[in-house]
């Protein structure tokens, strides 16, 4: 599902900055046409109405299978403040822990929690201004077309950010890549399933 | 060392892994360096600059991606709630002039003489005499103050009133179960509606803007104006109306603009 929402997001954003520069919302920023699919607007709009269906429906696939199954629970919290200072402390002595890619730190917690609701508002700014008519009772909830259209964009900004610290500390921490294509760590099978906190040995 | 509990993920493997497979490649794994993976990074984001490459109107991907298209306008009009009204505006929010927009600059519009103008009408329609703009001025009108808004991504509010399509549909006795409303324009534009949308209470055949006869760029004697299509939709300077059952291709649509774009 990450690799799906990777390519899902790679054409949105490529073709999202296609649809920018038709109108652009910032005078001094437009975005180079080598970084966008083209040539021309109606491709940026095919593509980014094809990339849609692909996102929306890994994301939901996602959200429900992190829900169902309780991995959102499991991994997202708790986030105590305690474990927060211990981690910038330990981040800016660059002593961060990695050895346990099963658990996530305090930081990456508030940061995949933060991502996924920007998730969730880019999906329901852009069906705002995808329908701002048949869903006009949405619209509203972001005042008016311009404004929904400006909160898509920093929806989109906030998501390029958290890509560019989110790839450049996992090539950081190559190993983590690998668990990425394998499906992680070993677990040994005669664990009982019952226990949240069962104790596993770690590949040697 | 101890790490929490497994995930208890429906992929993972009921059988341990074979380790085995880590020792007879300990060599290549061992090759695997943060060097090399940032390295390896650097090719991949000087790949994905191909983006900026026109591949997009290669045949093959241009058929998939209109069928993906075509898709969107069954879902579009699946979406479509045929009596939910779009916001309107008061007054004071109008823009006038309204604002510009053909395949063509500003410069280059076509005046249509309004006295020897016609609107011709075709297919599944009972009484296809040609109207007048005289005979249409003297049809009930209705004004709608609405936003205006452009696939390219800009947005006015606009002051336009006419006769009511639906109204007008069901004078000249159309077949209002048939599947289309086309239209055909002075400057060879071509645009069509499905009925739902044709017949939604905001769909008006416009004369006058801001109480005023349109102006030629705006699209004089006649033009369409829907509260539920984006601004493309709106065909101007309209010579000719076709009720029909026969999809056909508009002007933007055969450039691979969603042809639905509805709103």
């Amino acid at each position: 599902m990450h690799w799906t929402n990777a390519v899902a997001m790679f054409i949105m954003i490529v073709s999202g900055w296609k649809i920018y520069n038709d109108e652009v919302i910032f005078g001094w920023l437009h975005f180079p046409d080598a970084l966008i699919v083209g040539p021309y607007a109606q491709h940026g709009l095919q593509w980014h109405f094809f990339g849609m269906w692909i996102l929306a429906l890994n994301g939901l696939a996602y959200v429900t299978y992190g829900f169902v199954t309780g991995r959102f629970r499991r991994m997202l919290v708790p986030i105590r403040l305690r474990d927060l200072i211990a981690n910038i402390r330990d981040a800016l002595r660059l002593h961060l822990a990695h050895d346990d890619l099963t658990q996530y730190n305090t930081i990456q917690r508030i940061l995949y929690i933060g991502v996924l609701i920007i998730g969730v508002v880019t999906v329901l700014s852009g069906l705002a201004i995808w329908k701002p008519v048949q869903f006009s009772e949405l619209l509203s909830l972001f005042y008016d077309f311009q404004t929904a259209r400006l909160v898509h964009f920093l929806c989109m900004s906030a998501i390029v950010l958290f890509v560019a610290v989110h790839v450049t500390l996992a090539l950081l921490v190559p190993h983590t890549l690998v668990a990425m294509v394998t499906g992680g760590p070993v677990v040994a099978d005669e664990t009982p399933r019952t226990a949240g906190a069962a104790e596993l040995t770690t590949n040697p | 060392m101890t790490i929490r509990a497994p995930s208890p993920s429906i992929f993972r493997p009921k059988a341990k892994i074979d380790r085995s497979v880590l020792t007879e490649n300990r060599a290549l794994i061992e090759r695997i360096d943060r060097r090399g993976l940032l390295r390896g990074t650097l090719s991949l984001g000087a790949l994905t600059l191909l983006a900026g490459c026109d591949v997009t109107d290669r045949p093959a991907l241009q058929t998939f991606l209109r069928g993906v298209s075509g898709w969107n306008d069954r879902v579009q009009a699946f979406l479509f709630r045929p009596n939910h009204l779009a916001p309107t505006f008061s007054e004071a929010q109008v823009v006038k002039p309204p604002r510009f927009n053909a395949y063509y600059g500003v410069e280059d519009v076509k005046p249509v003489d309004g006295a020897s103008w016609k609107l011709e009408l075709s297919g599944r329609i009972s009484d296809k005499k040609p109207w007048t703009a005289t005979q249409l001025g003297a049809l009930p009108e209705q004004e709608l103050i609405i936003r205006h808004i452009c696939v390219e991504g800009w947005d006015y509010i606009g002051q336009w009133s006419g006769v009511n399509l639906r109204h007008f549909l069901e004078r000249v006795g159309a077949d209002l179960t048939a599947k289309y409303v086309a239209f055909r324009c002075a400057d060879d534009y071509t645009e069509s509606l499905d009925m739902a949308s044709a017949l939604h209470p905001q769909t008006i055949l416009a004369t006058k803007y801001a109480r005023e006869p349109i102006a030629d760029p705006f699209g004089f004697p006649l033009r369409l104006r829907t509260a539920t299509k984006l601004g493309f939709k709106n065909a101007k300077w309209i010579t000719a109306i076709e009720v029909t059952n026969d999809f056909t291709e508009t002007f933007w649509s055969k450039q691979g603009f969603n042809w639905f774009a509805g709103i």
